[in-house]
């Protein structure tokens, strides 16, 4: 095996292009795992910690350039207001030391289903920034994730950013787990309110072999409020169409049973956190809503 | 490859380490540093936590080579660590040079102090009096992940709530005492960070 150091986002293109095998390690929270339990044994190692830049973060007008590498912890403590929905989903990351460690580079690179990221980046809606010696492009987040642990990157190219929408709404995100510390999701689910574009987003983990959006739910939701008025007229959501949203959420699913739940429970819970998170978020909206009017 | 990293305030160097080597096996395997314990080496036990540039990691997910040029701070070392901060000699990040706590020290090291009755005469950190005081201790495995995790958010919250206490130790699994002692070791910890500071007028 070899260690590869490059000092420079630039090195670390050029030793990718020569080496297009070599593993990427950053927080090494994946990769660590795998070469102790002697599953991986990759012919290079190809260290990022020393590219300083993939820790930082840019807050633009529209959007937050995220670098693949800032740690969970910065996020959770730097971009609550920007990122919510990210930033309560770092929250749910196994533990402190693997916060200060990990980063949503990672979990893009490994794109396991059960990534705790995913949910809330498809929900914000975002693009990752990929780059090679041949050339720079990004990667709208619904085409990243292509099969279980694959993702959109060619063999040559490193993650470099994440450029993720501001917040224009309220965000949630829900983790089902045995404990609240140090689980791999049973299943998670994300939703972004967008008042902006009247929409609702979703991001749905470990119920299918990549992380999804509930598209159908999605459409069928976004009608029922603009027909019912709501985005305006500041109302609950209707419980039949909660649960319809959170049927057409369950629907969306394509899970498995193993270890960490059965098939049947997943869709189920996938279900109740769709109209959990949606309430959540919609009362949120409401208040921020009637707040303005108040103050106008 | 080498490895040339600081550890409890002193340069050290690690020869013939393999690139897949973690950096707690240099610590154990190469250094002669065993207090970092070695568990599940999957990050779920925090046994191994270690400050990384004053950050708390599980060091069996550090590569060694990522440590290059880097410091690190060990439970072999956290008293001295503790005796700097207190002094407002310490910024969190090791220094170097003549503080720092020798590898022969650090290998040498016991929580029994001179006196075996008493424990009196040892250097210890705050922390691990109180660990000893509140008997958080039973087999101890998971003693030098926990004192490293409690140290560090001592020193970022000064008057945690349970929650916090709970929160900052999450990653730390004990399997002997159910947490209820390690929880009171770490409130009276509190309770006397908190004296020593008013005391001094802080």
């Amino acid at each position: 095996m070899d260690f590869l150091r490059p000092d420079s986002w630039e090195e670390a293109l050029a030793a990718k292009a020569e080496h297009p095998t070599a593993v990427p390690i950053a927080g090494g929270t994946d990769v660590m795992v795998e070469i102790n339990f002697d599953h991986r044994r990759p012919e290079y190692l190809l260290d990022l910690n020393r590219i300083t830049e993939l820790s930082e973060w840019e807050v633009g007008e529209k959007t937050v350039r995220l670098g693949a590498s800032v740690p969970y912890t910065k996020i959770m403590e730097n971009l609550r207001a920007e990122l919510p929905g990210l930033a309560l989903a770092s929250h749910t990351v196994a533990s402190p030391q693997i916060r200060n460690r990990g980063g949503v580079g990672g979990n893009l690179g490994t794109a396991s289903p059960a990534g705790d990221a995913h949910p809330a980046l498809l929900a914000a809606d975002c693009e990752v920034e990929v780059e090679s010696v041949r050339g720079s492009r990004r990667i709208p987040i619904d085409e990243f994730y292509t099969g279980v642990k694959r993702n959109a990157l060619a063999p040559d190219e490193l993650i470099r950013a994440v450029h993720i929408d501001k917040a224009d709404g309220p965000q949630q995100y829900s983790k089902v787990g045995t404990r609240n510390a140090m689980v791999i999701a049973v299943c998670a689910f994300g939703l972004a309110v967008h008042p902006e574009t009247r929409t609702v987003r979703t991001g749905i983990g470990s119920a299918a072999p990549t992380p999804v959006r509930a598209k159908e739910a999605e459409q069928f939701l976004n009608s029922a409020l603009e027909e019912g008025g709501f985005w305006d007229n500041g109302k609950i959501i209707t419980p039949s169409v909660a649960k319809q949203f959170a049927d057409l959420c369950s629907a969306a699913c394509n899970p498995i049973d193993d270890v960490r739940g059965t098939a049947s429970y997943r869709r189920h819970a996938v279900g109740v956190m769709a109209r959990r998170t949606l309430t959540w978020a919609w009362e949120s909206y409401r208040g921020n809503a009637a707040r303005t009017e108040g103050v106008a | 490859m080498r490895v040339n990293f600081t550890v409890n305030g002193r340069k050290q160097e690690a020869d013939d380490v393999w690139e897949g080597e973690s950096l707690l096996y240099v610590l154990r395997e190469r250094l002669g540093l065993p207090g970092s314990k070695n568990a599940c080496e999957q990050g779920e036990c925090g046994s191994c936590t270690v400050r990384l540039d004053g950050v708390p990691v599980c060091s069996c997910l550090v590569a060694a080579g990522q440590a290059e040029g880097r410091e690190v701070v060990t439970v072999e070392g956290l008293a001295d660590f503790a005796k700097n901060r207190a002094c407002g000699g310490h910024d969190g990040e090791g220094k170097g040079g003549a503080c720092g706590t020798t590898l022969q020290e650090a290998q040498g090291w016991s929580a029994k102090g001179t006196d075996s009755q008493t424990g009196e005469g040892g250097e210890l950190s705050p922390i691990q009096q109180a660990f000893i005081d509140a008997g958080a201790v039973q087999c101890g495995f998971c003693t030098p992940g926990l004192l490293v995790a409690a140290d560090e958010m001592l020193e970022r919250n000064a008057n945690p709530s349970d929650a916090d206490i709970r929160e900052a130790l999450s990653g730390n699994l004990c399997r002997c005492t159910g947490y209820e002692k390690i929880m009171d070791a770490v409130r009276l910890a509190a309770a006397r960070q908190s004296e020593t500071a008013s005391s001094q007028g802080v």
